[in-house]
Order: C-alpha cells, then structure tokens, then sequence
C-alpha cells in the first residue's frame, strides 16, 4: 500500500494547489469586493439593481440566454485625447509652446481651429498614446496654460458600441449568478441598458426579434406573453406590433410579469461609469 | 511480476461480478446518450429555423442547449467512465466486485438524479452555471451515488491481491485520482455557487476551475487511464514504455488542473496569466501521451483495422491530442483575440467530450460488455457502422464549428462587419453540424440498440435459469417428502 498511499499524497497536493489558486485565492481576492467611487465623482458604483430588474436576473438564468449572450466588454487599449482648457494669461506663449512640440516630436496635430469657438476647450490632440499626452500636457502647463487628457478605450467591441470601456470586477457585485457567457452568437449584452433604454422595445424584441431586427437569428420568446382578447379598452401594456407580427384583430399581446423583469433586467445593464480600472471620457 | 489475465482462472469471475452495476451503469448511459443527442439536434434545428418549437417554453434553445450538454456529460460520460474504471480496478487488481449490491443501487441513483437535473434545467431551474446547471433534486443524488460508486471502486483498489500490491500499472494512477477528485471539485462548486453563493465574478472564476477540471482533468484522466489498458491488450504489444506513462501522468494532473480562465476576462490579470501559462505547459503531457500511445500501437494498427474497440479508442486519442491543441491555440494571445467567444470553444469541447471520451467509452463497452455478461451483443456488426458513423458525425461537427469559428472571429474583430452579418456568416457552417449531429445520433441510436439488446437477452438468460432453477429442487423436495 506504499505507492497507493503516495499517489494519494501526491496527487492531494498537485490536484489542491490549482484548488488554492483559483477558489481559495479568488474568494479572499474577490469575494469581500466593495463598491467602488465613479471617476472624479463622489458616486459610489455599482448601485444595487431595482426589485424587478433583480426577479428579470432570474428570468435570464432560467431561459438560459447566457446560452448565446456573453456580458463581458473586451478593449484592446487606450487612446488619449489633448484639450486645452484655459490658456492662461499669455496665449501666445502657450501655443507657441504647443507648436514648438509638435514640431520637435512630431505629434500628430488635430485640425480643430477652425471648428473651435472662443472661451470654449479646445481639441489639440486626438487618439494619441498616453505618452505623447503626458508631454503636450506638460509642455502646456510649463508655457502657463492648462490642458487635460481624454481617455478613449479601443477595441472592436468598443467601436461596435457595445460599451464605452472594458468589464470590470466591480460590474458583477450584485449578480447572483454571475453569468459572463461564452458565446456569441448574439450580440454582448454588458451595456444593453445604456443602449436601448426603451423598455417597449425590449419587450417588442423579446416577442418578436425580426419585427425589430430584420434577419435576426433570436429565437422568439412568446410564451412570456399573453394574447388576448381585447376587453373593453385595450391594455395600455399591449405591444405595439408591426402587422406582420400582430395577433389577430380583437387579440392584443400583454407581456407576462417575466417579460416586464427581463426586460427591466436588460435595461439594469449599464456599464457606463468611468472607473479608476477602466477610465474613459466623452469626446 | 506480469500476470497473464487470460490464463488466470479467476478473470471470468471477476468479468461475472461487475455484470450487474456495469449494466445498470451502461443501461442508463446509453438512454442518456441518445436523449443528449436528440436534444442536441433540436437545438442545432433553431439556428435554421429561430421560430421552430417557439412556443414551448421548455424546448427554448438557452435550455436546451444545456440539457444535451448535460445529458451528455452527466448521463452518458460519467457514468460510463465510472462502469469502466470499477471493470478496470477489477480486472488490473484481481479482485472480484463484493456486494455488487451498492453500486448498482447508487448507478440507479445516479440516472435519477440525472433525470431529475435534466427536467428542473428543462423547467427553467437551472443554476446557470456552466456545466453545473443541476439544481439540488439533480445534484445531490448525482454526488452521492458517485461517492458509493467511487468507495465501491477504491475498495476494488485496496482489496488487490497481494502480489500486485506494490507494482501499479499506470491506468491505476489515472482512475484513481480521477476518482477521487470529482468529489472535491463537485462538492466546491455546489458549496461555492450554490449552496452558499460567494459574492461578485469569483463565482465565475470558480465555475471556470470547476468546468476545467471536469471537462478536462477528469475526462483526460479516466479516457487515457482506460486507453493506456486497452491499447497495448487489444493491439497485443506492450505498454511503452510505463515510465512515460507516469511521467505524463504527473505532467497532466500538474499543468491541465490551472487551465480554464480565458484571457481578457474582468478579473485579477493574474488568473488568466497563470492559466494561460499551464495551458501553454499542457505540451509536455500531450507530447508524452502522443509518444507513448504512438510507440505502442506502432506497427499494430493495420492488423486491428477491423478491432472495432481498437478503432474506437484509437480514434478517442487522436481527439485528445487535437482537442488539447485546440486549447492551447485558445490560449496563445494573437488566436484567443480571434476565436475568444466564438463557435471555436463549443467545437473543441465537443471533441473532447464526444470524440475522445465517449469514443473510448464505446470501444471499453464494445470489449467489456460482452465479457461482463457472457452473452455476445444481439448486433456485433452494428458497432462497426457505429464506429463510422460517430466518427464521420464528430467530423462534420466540430470541423465546420472551428473553422466557422475563426471566420466568425475575423468578422467580430472588424467593426464594420455588421454584427447581423457574422450571424449569417455561420450559418452554412452551422448547417453542416447539424448533419454531423444527426450522424451522431443514428450512431448511439446503433449503441443504444446494442447495449437494451444485451441487458434483454441477459434478463431472459437469468428467466430461463430461474425457472430451471425453480423446477429442478421442487422435484428433489418432493422425493424427499
């Protein structure tokens, strides 16, 4: 019994040590995570979801949508953006300054003259690296002006529009499941919220896809409505359906408690707060 | 130290003993199986047809989906593998099974428990993890009937005889430690994720261990454990060479159990770096099992072109091998930006699942049944056309699924390709699984076949020696009296 007791060792230890690094460590890493602050705000990020969107979390795990969504933005990098915001008390030794650097290490000049009002920033620099930003900045503020940097992610699924910055940690505090996916075979659902906020179109695509998304390959999800017929006014719930997707006159299609969830659940989906991990601006 | 099994008296004994749990274990797999593969099919029809069975809330594609999954993994892999390894414990040991009563209660136990999983995830009551989408009713009969299953095969272990105490054969090490580590990754994950959820994405990170280690450790383990018996017995060379064996045996359990974290996922940048690192290790132990495996059937393979078993295992490492490359192309950063969340993942996963390990699982249950039972199988040519038919199925799978994928990824990497239009771009890709799908299933359709055939002709066998039985002491009692 020799061996076997070794083997039983042995592979006690080799099999717990990849138990060690990604259960063990991942709970005392992650599990007691906090609410983070919005970048230069005082706003605490994530706030917990609304009741329903909470119950429509559930409607999402038990239809299984994670099956063809993942919830996860991926950016490939930054880009930074210079605007000067104030030129100081001698304008033309800022942008003298200015000038003299771009000429000596060939920044890339962003033509916004002509675009520019007076008394408003200004676009100096665009889609420069991080570097490049640092030394305008500082060549600006050295000659007395002030200058900012706007960070831009990058990425497909950025340009996409799929979200404004990559996922974080922070975004999954309250889910329960976390359901990340790992397939796309619909477009990422990590920003739906912010992208379509009509809560009537959701539910317009939840009962019938094609109906707002010509060719689309979603499944649909009927039996989350009700069609019936019309009592003596219409429901102001009913769907306002395309007539090839209507039901038939005297019938109207009444989302069922599960639809109006998932519906609240998809537009509790926001990943739009620049975080110190995944910091962006508006241009 | 070698023992020739053939010429010891004692094999068909033991071959006797696991008749019992080996057909309640395989009865259950091969039912599984097929309904896995319906389910699969069904799926694989909504791409074609998003309207197709849109109204009925249970057949929706995000829980079907699971369910074939599940059917597959749960129903027919697991306890195939356990069925085999009891056989294997039995038979490498020589030791017979004792109080075959236990496992075939706890592989009763286990199928209800897989039935029970596969209708609550059907219901809507799946946990939504990955993988692990049992909810309790399913989950909790699943782990303790592999705990009695599991306690039966270690008692086999530790009851060898004697003689061969001291000396292991290298698919030992395998099963045991197979056996031993689903509990604990099982039992994690519920605890972790169900039971007493932990907070935030270390829920992901979890079932991504857990799915892992499932998928790939304990697969990996038991198929090449089984493999590694079977090729050198049915190819009639032996084992080369026994230390390479064990070195790829350590190599595996080191490196294959930090696999699992995809990169670019919002985590700690050290989880996906240090699995990505194991992934790109992983070579070593595919390497030593190329070498081992090619070094012993060398010379050996056109004499079994017509092993079926032979066949089927051999086949089942060749998808072991492709399907780790595949993973470690998933891991290496200029591939994974391309195939990450497209249809690359699910292809190599099927492989791994169906072509390594199911396939060796049928060429095990082609060798052993017949040997357990004592009966031939009702259709032995069937499984030849099943071996053709699962191998062409997997093909037509998985090939049209990797390749699509990557086209699908070059599409998703380009924002100007309309998202609609990756959509579309699979779909002639998607049409060609579902063939190898169908495949597929007239395959186990043939396997299921065999196997009810053999369980039917060996419950008349037993009716008829019941009823001589009960004839023959009657007739003695009355002359007595």
């Amino acid at each position: 019994m020799k061996n076997g007791f070794l083997i039983f060792l042995a592979s006690l230890v080799v099999l717990g040590g990849s138990w060690c690094a990604f259960v063990l460590a991942p709970v005392l890493q992650l599990g007691g995570l906090k609410q983070t602050t919005v970048l230069n705000s005082s706003d605490v990020y994530p706030v917990g979801r609304p009741g329903e969107a909470n119950q429509g979390l559930q409607v999402y795990r038990a239809e299984g949508c994670a099956a063809c969504h993942t919830e996860q933005i991926q950016q490939s990098g930054v880009a930074c953006d210079v605007v000067l915001t104030s030129v100081g008390t001698n304008e033309t030794a800022v942008r003298k300054a200015f000038e003299n650097g771009l000429k000596q290490n060939n920044w890339p000049l962003f033509m916004t003259q002509n675009f520019h009002k007076a008394g408003e920033p200004e676009m100096l620099l665009i889609n420069v690296s991080k570097e490049i930003a640092d030394a305008a900045v500082d060549t600006i503020t050295a000659a007395g002006g002030k200058a900012e940097i706007h960070i831009i992610a990058t990425g497909p699924d950025i340009a996409r529009g799929w979200g404004r910055r990559h996922s974080v940690a922070e975004d999954y505090l309250y889910d329960n499941p976390v359901q990340l996916g790992s397939v796309r075979i619909g477009p990422d659902l990590a920003d739906e919220g912010a992208r379509s906020p009509d809560a009537s179109w959701q539910l317009l695509h939840l009962y019938a896809p094609q109906s707002v998304v010509k060719g689309s390959a979603m499944p649909p999800y009927r039996y989350l409505f009700q069609i019936r017929q019309i009592g003596r006014e219409p429901s102001p719930d009913a769907l306002n359906l395309p007539k090839a997707f209507a039901p038939p006159s005297g019938y109207e299609v009444v989302p069922k408690a599960t639809a109006r969830e998932l519906a609240a659940y998809l537009l509790s989906l926001r990943a739009d707060v620049p975080l110190r991990d995944a910091p962006f601006s508006s241009r | 130290m070698t023992v020739n099994e053939t010429t010891n008296p004692s094999a068909a004994e033991i071959d006797r003993s696991c008749c019992v749990p080996l057909l309640a274990l395989f009865g259950g797999a091969a039912l599984w199986l097929v309904v896995g593969s319906v389910l699969g099919l069904l799926a694989s029809i909504k791409f074609h047809a998003p309207d197709f069975l849109a109204n009925c809330a249970w057949l929706t594609y995000g829980r079907l989906q699971p369910a074939a999954d599940d059917a597959l993994l749960y129903g027919f892999c697991l306890p195939a593998g356990l069925g085999v390894a009891l056989w294997l414990l039995a038979r490498i040991g020589q030791t017979p099974i004792r109080g075959a009563i236990i496992p075939v209660v706890a592989a009763n136990l286990w199928h209800l428990g897989v039935l029970a999983g596969l209708t609550g995830i059907l219901m809507g009551d799946s946990t939504g993890f990955t993988w692990l989408e049992f909810p309790r009713g399913g989950s909790v009969p699943v782990f303790f009937a592999y705990l009695l299953l599991a306690l039966w095969a270690m008692m086999i272990f530790a009851g060898r005889r004697p003689a061969l105490r001291d000396a292991l054969c290298p698919s030992q090490w395998f099963l045991v430690a197979a056996l031993f580590w689903f509990p604990w990754i099982y039992s994690t994950a519920n605890l972790f994720l169900i039971a007493g959820p932990v907070r935030g994405v270390a829920q992901a990170v979890i079932g991504w261990w857990f799915a892992n280690n499932l998928l790939v450790v304990w697969t990996g383990l038991v198929g090449l454990g089984t493999a590694l018996y079977f090729l050198p017995k049915l190819g009639g060379r032996p084992l080369q060479s026994h230390y390479l064996a064990l070195f790829a045996f350590w190599t595996f359990i080191l490196f294959a159990t930090w696999c699992g974290i995809p990169s670019g996922a919002p985590v700690p940048v050290w989880m996906p770096t240090l699995s990505a690192a194991a992934i790109a290790l992983l070579i070593v132990p595919l390497l030593a099992v190329f070498l081992v495996t090619w070094r012993t059937v060398r010379g050996s393979i056109k004499s079994n072109w017509n092993n079926t078993p032979f066949c089927f295992i051999g086949s089942g490492i060749d998808s072991f091998l492709l399907s780790g490359l595949m993973l470690m192309a998933m891991a290496c950063p200029q591939i994974s930006r391309v195939t990450n969340f497209t249809w690359f993942g699910p292809a190599e996963t099927q492989l791994r699942l169906y072509g390594f390990f199911a396939m060796t699982m049928f060429g095990a249950a082609y060798h052993l049944l017949p040997r357990v039972v004592g009966i031939e199988f009702p259709f032995p040519k069937l499984a030849r056309v099943h071996f053709w038919l699962s191998l062409l199925g997997i093909a037509l799978l998985v090939a049209p699924l990797a390749i699509g994928g990557v086209v699908q990824g070059l599409k998703l990497q380009n924002p100007n390709v309309a998202f609609a239009d990756t959509t579309k771009a699979m779909l002639p890709f998607l049409r060609v699984s579902t063939t190898g799908l169908l495949l597929m299933l007239l395959g186990n359709l043939l396997f299921f076949a065999n196997v009810i055939g053999l369980t039917i002709r060996w419950k008349l066998a037993l009716l008829k020696k019941f009823i001589t039985f009960v004839k023959s002491p009657l007739e003695t009692i009355e002359v007595r009296a």
